[in-house]
């Protein structure tokens, strides 16, 4: 019964709450294809007006980054400040900019 | 719905003690870790355990009431029957997701549960002769397991954390479909406030075992205190529990089972009479009056809709090599 070939693929669901927003990542379901993944997340995650769209993808083709390399990858963002508004000094008299 | 106290679970765990102290460092900082962190083995071992009982307990628990979805007294009565059982199933689902972020498989999982090896919480092993029987749940049942599972949408592990957000939101539906149906059986003829008051002498008990054993006899309650994957002791929620559901009892006229049953002034809380822990023990080990059942039509249920997984996999199958085929037409 768990032969690896008769598994049943892993999807991720996202759901767009209403137009104008994000589809959003809301879980994952199990099904054989995309058609019944599609069936599944709206039956499970759309019980109660979640959402108007759904997406689902293969669990499996999602690449995701290493945690271990967090610190990499995203701290040297944080040295940055230059990179946001509040960095430069613009007089009070120039208005709203 | 569920509320129960991890059955058995071994926290022990053997990494360095630098590692241990940062993630320790990690959890008091109130971060949450998410699948691909690294955690200690016992922490992983622990969720896999405790969600893994909360899925088969959602699972199981459909059962109990789908007894008498056919059955309901009215037909508004039977589609928020339906619903809430619907949602149970949903909530089994998100929970295996959950656990399923941390290595195991489904398959596994579900193969655990049919077996009889997986535990799931005792309270679904009792039966529900009567109506008033799913009144009882709604109201205690659902309420317990609120109880529980409030604190746990705070639990470290992100996914577990996030599952239980959505089932929160869900559940209080469940519980107040459960009040009312009691609240109509309190003011309606003799016989049915009988039958709604024999029903709370039945769930009243199970219902205060669902938090699992008293704070001195769990084994396992510090280190998952200390991991923040539980934020209340067993004994704790019980309390909260029973001074929440006390009062509502008395609004329904109805008489809570317990004769030793006293409001302290002092605590702010009812003091409450002794558990019978014999009982919660058998059934917990499988003997109480409907394990067996339950385990019967799980299986039942696993067995006969095998024809239309092994059908949706071939037919997937099928589709994706004709598109390949397609493909190499093509090009």
């Amino acid at each position: 019964m768990t032969d690896k070939h008769d598994l049943t693929p892993l999807w991720e669901v996202f759901i767009r709450p209403r137009n104008g927003l994000h589809h959003r990542h809301v879980g994952s379901l199990h099904a054989s294809d995309s058609a019944l993944a599609l069936q599944a997340a709206r039956d499970v995650y759309t019980r109660r007006g979640e959402g108007n769209s759904i997406w689902v993808c293969r669990s499996a083709d999602i690449a995701a980054s290493d945690p271990s390399f967090a610190e990499a990858n995203f701290e040297p963002a944080d040295d940055k400040i230059y990179r946001h508004p509040t960095f430069y000094d613009i007089p009070d008299e120039v208005g709203h900019m | 719905m569920y509320s129960q106290g991890l059955i058995g679970a071994d926290s022990s765990t053997t990494e360095s003690e630098e590692f241990l102290a940062a993630f320790q460092a990690r959890i008091d900082r109130e971060e949450k870790i998410e699948p691909n962190d690294p955690m200690p083995e016992g922490y992983r071992r622990t969720l896999v355990r405790q969600i893994g009982q909360h899925a088969h307990s959602e699972i199981v628990g459909m059962l109990p009431e789908g007894n008498w979805i056919t059955r309901a007294p009215s037909l508004r009565r039977k589609i928020a029957l339906l619903a809430k059982v619907q949602d149970e199933g949903g909530h089994g689902l998100y929970l295996y997701s959950a656990a399923e972020t941390l290595g195991v498989s489904r398959e596994q999982m579900t193969e655990e549960l049919l077996s009889g090896k997986a535990k799931y919480s005792s309270i679904f092993n009792y039966p529900t002769p009567t109506w008033a029987d799913i009144g009882a749940i709604g109201w205690l049942v659902d309420g317990a397991a609120i109880m529980n599972q409030i604190p746990l949408c705070r639990c470290s592990f992100g996914p577990y954390a996030r599952a239980m957000i959505r089932v929160c939101k869900e559940e209080s539906f469940h519980q107040r479909q459960g009040y009312e149906i009691m609240m109509t059986l309190a003011r309606g003829s003799e016989e049915q406030k009988q039958m709604a008051q024999e029903a709370l002498n039945r769930w009243w008990w199970p219902s205060l075992m669902m938090f699992g054993p008293h704070d001195s006899d769990s084994t396992h309650g510090d280190q998952s205190m200390k991991w923040k994957i539980k934020r209340f002791s067993n004994d704790e929620l019980r309390q909260k529990f029973i001074t929440a559901t006390v009062p509502q009892a008395e609004y329904l006229g109805l008489t809570v089972p317990d004769p030793d049953l006293k409001w302290n002034e002092e605590t702010k809380l009812y003091d409450h009479g002794e558990i019978d822990w014999a009982e919660f023990k058998a059934v917990v080990s499988g003997n109480g009056q409907m394990n067996r059942d339950r385990i019967r039509d799980r299986n039942k249920a696993w067995d006969d809709g095998a024809w239309v997984r092994e059908a949706a996999l071939v037919h997937a199958q099928k589709r994706a090599d004709k598109q390949h085929i397609a493909r190499e037409a093509a090009e």
